[in-house]
């Protein structure tokens, strides 16, 4: 008796302990997993602490080749995906009746269906057309753009739809033409929108070899795919751990520039 | 001229997104096997979805992993949303900035160190490995979806339940979770999807010979001989309509919502 009064005053348990499960968690399933990846990226096959598997990455024209039309592809797709959704999402901000809703949601749909299963979709519609076979490189585009668009307009829709008007009608009041209100205004406004639209879309897109396996016919290779061959196939981790370690630099670089993941804007939808 | 001009984009981005949806559910109610050819009106390829062994077991595995590891995610999400929440020192600035490290790290980078670090505890590809991996990746989704509610909430009421002679496990039963239970909901949903969607994950843990929709369709993608590509057809045509009216349903009830 005396002593379970003992603990109580030693340890009272609060609501802020409920952290411990999920921190412990991820100790063991995020973090650790990462601090693997960089230590298989820095040592041999021997296991001696090395940068042979960072000279090998940067000195084969084959993997460089690779990350430049990953990052290509990604600019290219990513660039499509907003110059499409930029409008769209804009005119269903502007619109003023109720029927906003059932075209976001229409827009937003696809996400929620299995990813495969719609770049399937895709793939049939362009092989009645015989552009798969064809043109590897514009079908793979085409793929990506249908697959991530629905990323990219529910960012932006959430940051147009919130944004204040009264600044954009203060612009105008002092004598500034529409297009000198967007550029000047609206845009700047909503670049919150864009760059978690751009997280969302840019970064899959270099390492989903799902989508340019499927509508590349094989003969486009993304940086996933490279990390995928040398897991699989290839069986040197410590290869595929360089690639790893350059992506999650690449992912902490465009972390700095998009400010990072502002879960007020969750970009899978909930927000719905 | 304007209004013209809205909604030829908005109609035109809609076709681009629903033709290959809608050519899918064409060709899904013929009975051919090459998409684009109409061999005459027919449920063969709906009835295979359910009579073929084979594709059942996939869609049922699919299901129950979706939905076991989205039930455990949202407990550990839930939990670990209000654990964050009301620990303002070091401990709950830690979690929430790992938690968020699997949403906006690259998948397959996700997949392979937790591929490395199950091989060294040889746990291998396995299916309680790839159970984890899902969870991995589907927790941080349920801790974006209740920590909003969380701070919405009014944190008197707690206080007063405390005053009017609740214990703390009460109030957190009785008062806390009721107000974030919309946000613990909408984790659940968005958890499932994320799991049904998931392709990189399972590829690098799942047990051999172990088939989500996803790992299927992408395999029968590369081989379509002999694969029940088709039957696809039939699969997309009816999660689109599962979609569609859990989707009307979620939207009568809000707009009945915001009418009260």
């Amino acid at each position: 008796m005396e002593n379970e009064v003992k603990v109580k005053k030693g340890f009272s348990f609060t609501r802020a302990h409920l952290c411990f499960p999920y921190a412990i968690f991820l100790v063991f399933f995020v973090i650790l997993p990462l601090i693997l990846i960089v230590y298989y990226a820095f040592t041999s096959k021997s296991g001696r602490i090395s940068f042979e598997n960072f000279i090998w990455f940067f000195s084969s024209w084959a993997s460089i080749k690779t990350l430049l039309i990953s990052i290509g592809l990604s600019l290219l797709t990513t660039f499509i995906c907003l110059l499409i959704a930029y409008p769209v999402a804009f005119i269903l901000a502007r619109m003023k009746s109720n029927k906003n809703v059932i075209l976001l949601f229409l827009f937003i749909m696809p996400m929620w269906i299995n990813f495969v299963l719609r770049a399937m979709a895709m793939k049939e519609l362009l092989d009645l057309f015989g552009i798969i076979t064809k043109y590897n490189y514009l079908s793979t585009v085409i793929g990506m753009v249908y697959d991530y668009l629905p990323f990219m307009v529910l960012p932006l829709f959430t940051t147009l739809s919130n944004l204040d008007k009264s600044y954009e009608e203060a612009a105008s009041d002092l004598g500034a033409n529409k297009v000198k209100v967007f550029t000047k205004i609206t845009f700047p406004l909503s670049l919150a929108g864009v760059f978690s639209g751009i997280t969302m879309v840019f970064l899959p897109c270099m390492t989903c070899y799902v989508i340019s396996d499927t509508f590349g016919s094989g003969k486009v290779t993304i940086i996933g795919k490279f990390i995928e061959q040398w897991f699989g196939t290839g069986d040197n981790w410590h290869y595929g751990s360089v690639i790893a370690f350059i992506l999650i630099v690449i992912m902490f670089i465009s972390t700095l520039f998009t400010g990072g993941f502002s879960e007020d804007k969750n970009s899978r939808g909930t927000t719905l | 001229m304007k209004k013209a001009f809205s909604v030829f984009i908005i109609t035109v981005a809609l076709i681009f997104i629903y033709a290959p949806i809608i050519l899918l559910l064409i060709f899904s109610f013929t009975s051919s096997r090459t998409m684009g050819v109409w061999s005459g009106f027919s449920f063969e390829l709906y009835q295979n979805l359910v009579s073929k062994e084979q594709i059942r077991k996939i869609i049922i595995d699919t299901l129950i992993l979706a939905l076991l590891s989205a039930t455990v995610s949202t407990v550990l999400g839930t939990v670990g949303a209000i654990g964050i929440f009301y620990n303002k020192k070091w401990l709950g600035k830690f979690t929430k900035t790992s938690s968020q490290i699997p949403v906006i790290n690259a998948e397959i980078v996700t997949a392979i160190s937790l591929a490395l670090v199950f091989a060294v505890v040889s746990l291998g590809k396995s299916y309680v490995a790839l159970l984890i991996g899902h969870i991995v990746l589907l927790t941080p989704f349920v801790v974006l979806s209740v920590l909003p509610r969380l701070k919405q909430m009014d944190g008197s009421t707690y206080e007063a339940s405390l005053d009017l002679g609740a214990t703390p496990t009460q109030a957190l039963f009785k008062v806390v979770l009721p107000q974030i239970f919309p946000g613990i909901v909408s984790g659940f949903l968005l958890a499932i999807t994320l799991s049904l969607d998931d392709y990189m994950i399972t590829t690098y843990l799942r047990p051999t010979g172990f088939e989500t929709i996803s790992t299927y369709v992408f395999k029968a993608l590369s081989k379509p001989r002999n694969s029940f590509l088709p039957e696809m057809r039939a699969l997309s045509s009816v999660l689109f309509v599962i979609m569609v009216v859990v989707a009307v349903v979620l939207s009568f009830k809000k707009t009945k919502e915001k009418n009260r």
